[in-house]
């Protein structure tokens, strides 16, 4: 039950083979007995969630599912859900519970989809590894040693851990695709504006992107039908027509044109990683698809581009949390001065203030040309790199992260050497193109374990439906996606 | 463009948050890092490229200046620190 897919988790839920009520608490089980290790999950809520389950069960029975009605998925704990303590893995809405649902909430409601809980995250998504969060590092199934990547490492980490059956993410600049690598899960992110940010806590609002994180390409799509669409709450949702996201999971590959970046196949990319990616693609090649070697001139560039915009945005988005009208507020101060500037050191961790302050610094009067608009005009020239790009090819594909999970406390205090773990993601977020990453194979670490390794496929604009399709393909040729971690039973 | 421990004191006083003495040198190597690592921006010759805001072309949207939104002022206020008769409660800062 714990490795079907969701179409199987449908069919079993319709022919009463399991009713949602059983099978949430058959995760409910594996998340008491797993969780206190694994510490994927900041907030459960088993009265909630079966609720919801009943909920599901009674609509079922009277013929009104829907293909996830009934189905248990894990909410990152950036999304607002009424009723829900929500937290964004921060001392400062430790104690928040939302009193509204963001828009992705909303659609899984209406779905009948079941909240199984609000999954561990690096501290308002600013990390790539999980350890920011204030509520715990988060540990990979894989090695328990390691990290499940980050932000979105406890969706990670519960769906490789068969803690959920789907899980949802969010993606500023690798948040979902390089988790997905480092747990051997597939992850979309898809084009900025598809899904809404209603609810969604703001990071960097220009890059930010809710998206699925799941066992398969398939799974991924029917998550995806019921996360996108317009919502007029957001100012950035693009009025587009509701998509069938399944629609070309069948296509089939041949004459497809496969562009490979040499950018991503030079220094930084670790041997191991390079192989299985090599070896993908090679697959590709198998099954129909030509390959042609591309350039995207400006990659490198993308990481001081993204360290920029992200935290200036950050920095203004992050001033809401001043302890007055939610959230922490320091318990002793002078004035007013003195309240917002020690509730916002006790509230925000090490990594955030950080990020505030590169932002704050870069916005200050007499520096904003030389970074802000200059990083700007950088990422255009980037955006035009992909447009050059699709010229010659249908996708592009490489690797998703530079290497395969590294071990927890080994990039932790040196901010520099975290962010090149994005190497690969951050360019997509800035020309907002849709990114998404498949399990490809493994690298052997050292003590024996075996650790996922992610391709990443990229896409052009509104191409999902098609990089699922290509996903998809290579799923039913290969069973990277359906293997276990040993320590999971 | 190097960092002093003043320009650290100055940008944790315009983001609002307090850097106590026995930090400001960490935040400081910290923050010299980063600013190192934004620096290579500055070898780019940006010559004539517009900047880029946003990656789709899409305009703010507008629409009918009327009443949407309902009172929940109670539900907001029932997670904030501190209220009184309906009201946001702050430190006094008027005299």
């Amino acid at each position: 039950m714990i490795n079907a897919s969701l179409k199987q988790l449908a069919a079993k839920l319709a022919s009463k083979e399991i009713s949602s009520v059983e099978l949430t608490q058959i995760f409910l089980d594996r998340i008491e007995r797993l969780n206190p290790e694994i510490n994927a999950y900041i907030t459960l809520d088993a009265g909630k969630s079966l609720a919801q389950a009943r909920l599901a069960d009674q609509r079922i029975a009277a013929g009104g599912a829907s293909p996830l009605t009934g189905i248990p998925i894990a909410q990152k704990d950036i999304f607002c859900a009424k009723g829900w303590r929500t937290t964004c893995g921060s001392n400062m809405l430790g104690n928040f519970v939302a009193p509204y649902d963001a828009h992705v909430i909303e659609q899984f409601d209406l779905a009948g989809a079941v909240n199984l809980g609000k999954t561990n995250m690096d501290e308002f998504a600013m990390g790539s590894s999980n350890e920011t969060s204030f509520f715990g590092k988060v540990q990979n199934p894989w090695d328990r040693a390691r990290v499940p990547g980050g932000s979105s490492g406890g969706s990670a980490a519960a769906v490789a851990a068969r803690l959920a059956p789907a899980a949802t993410g969010t993606d500023t600049g690798g948040s979902i695709r390089q988790p997905a690598s480092l747990c051997g899960l597939s992850g979309l992110k898809p084009t900025y504006g598809v899904c809404s940010r209603y609810g969604m806590i703001a990071f960097a609002s220009s890059l930010d992107q809710a998206g699925p994180m799941a066992k398969s390409a398939e799974d991924l799509a029917l998550m995806m039908n019921v996360m996108a669409g317009f919502d007029h709450r957001d100012s950035t949702s693009l009025p587009r027509d509701k998509e069938d996201y399944t629609r070309d999971l069948e296509l089939p590959l041949a004459g497809l044109k496969i562009g490979l970046p040499r950018e991503y196949f030079a220094e930084g990319l670790s041997a191991d990683v390079a192989k299985v990616v090599q070896d993908a693609i090679a697959q590709y090649r198998k099954l129909g698809a030509e390959t042609v070697d591309i350039s995207l001139p400006n990659t490198r560039l993308s990481i001081p581009v993204y360290y920029v915009l992200a935290p200036a945005e950050a920095s203004s988005n992050l001033s809401r949390f001043d302890g007055v009208r939610y959230g922490h507020r320091a318990p002793e101060y002078d004035d007013l001065l003195d309240m917002y500037c020690k509730t916002r050191a006790q509230g925000f961790g090490a990594e955030v203030k950080r990020r505030i302050m590169v932002g704050t610094y870069v916005l200050s009067a007499g520096y904003y040309d030389a970074y802000y608009l200059k990083a700007q005009k950088i990422r255009r020239l980037i955006a035009q790199d992909f447009e050059a790009a699709f010229k010659q090819c249908d996708v592009i594909m490489g690797p998703a992260a530079p290497g395969t999970a590294f071990k927890t406390g080994e990039k932790s205090n040196d901010p520099v050497a975290m962010y090149l773990e994005d190497l690969y993601t951050i360019a997509v977020n800035l020309a907002g193109l849709p990114g998404m990453s498949i399990p490809a194979g493994f690298a052997q670490a050292a003590n024996g374990k075996s650790l996922p390794v992610g391709l990443q496929i990229i896409g052009n604009y509104f191409s999902e439906s098609r990089m699922l399709g290509i996903g998809h393909a290579y799923q039913q040729a290969t069973d990277w996606h359906l293997q276990l971690p040993d320590s999971i039973e | 463009m190097s960092l002093t421990t003043d320009d650290v004191k100055r940008i944790a006083h315009l983001a609002r948050i307090e850097v106590g003495e026995d930090e400001v040198q960490a935040t400081l190597d910290k923050l010299s890092g980063i600013i190192g690592l934004i620096e290579e921006m500055q070898a780019v010759n940006t010559d004539g490229i517009t900047p880029m805001s946003h990656s789709q072309d899409v305009v703010q949207r507008l629409r009918e200046d009327v009443v949407t939104e309902t009172d929940q002022r109670a539900l907001f206020q029932s997670i904030a620190p501190a209220v009184e008769n309906g009201l946001y409660l702050v430190p006094k800062v008027i005299e």
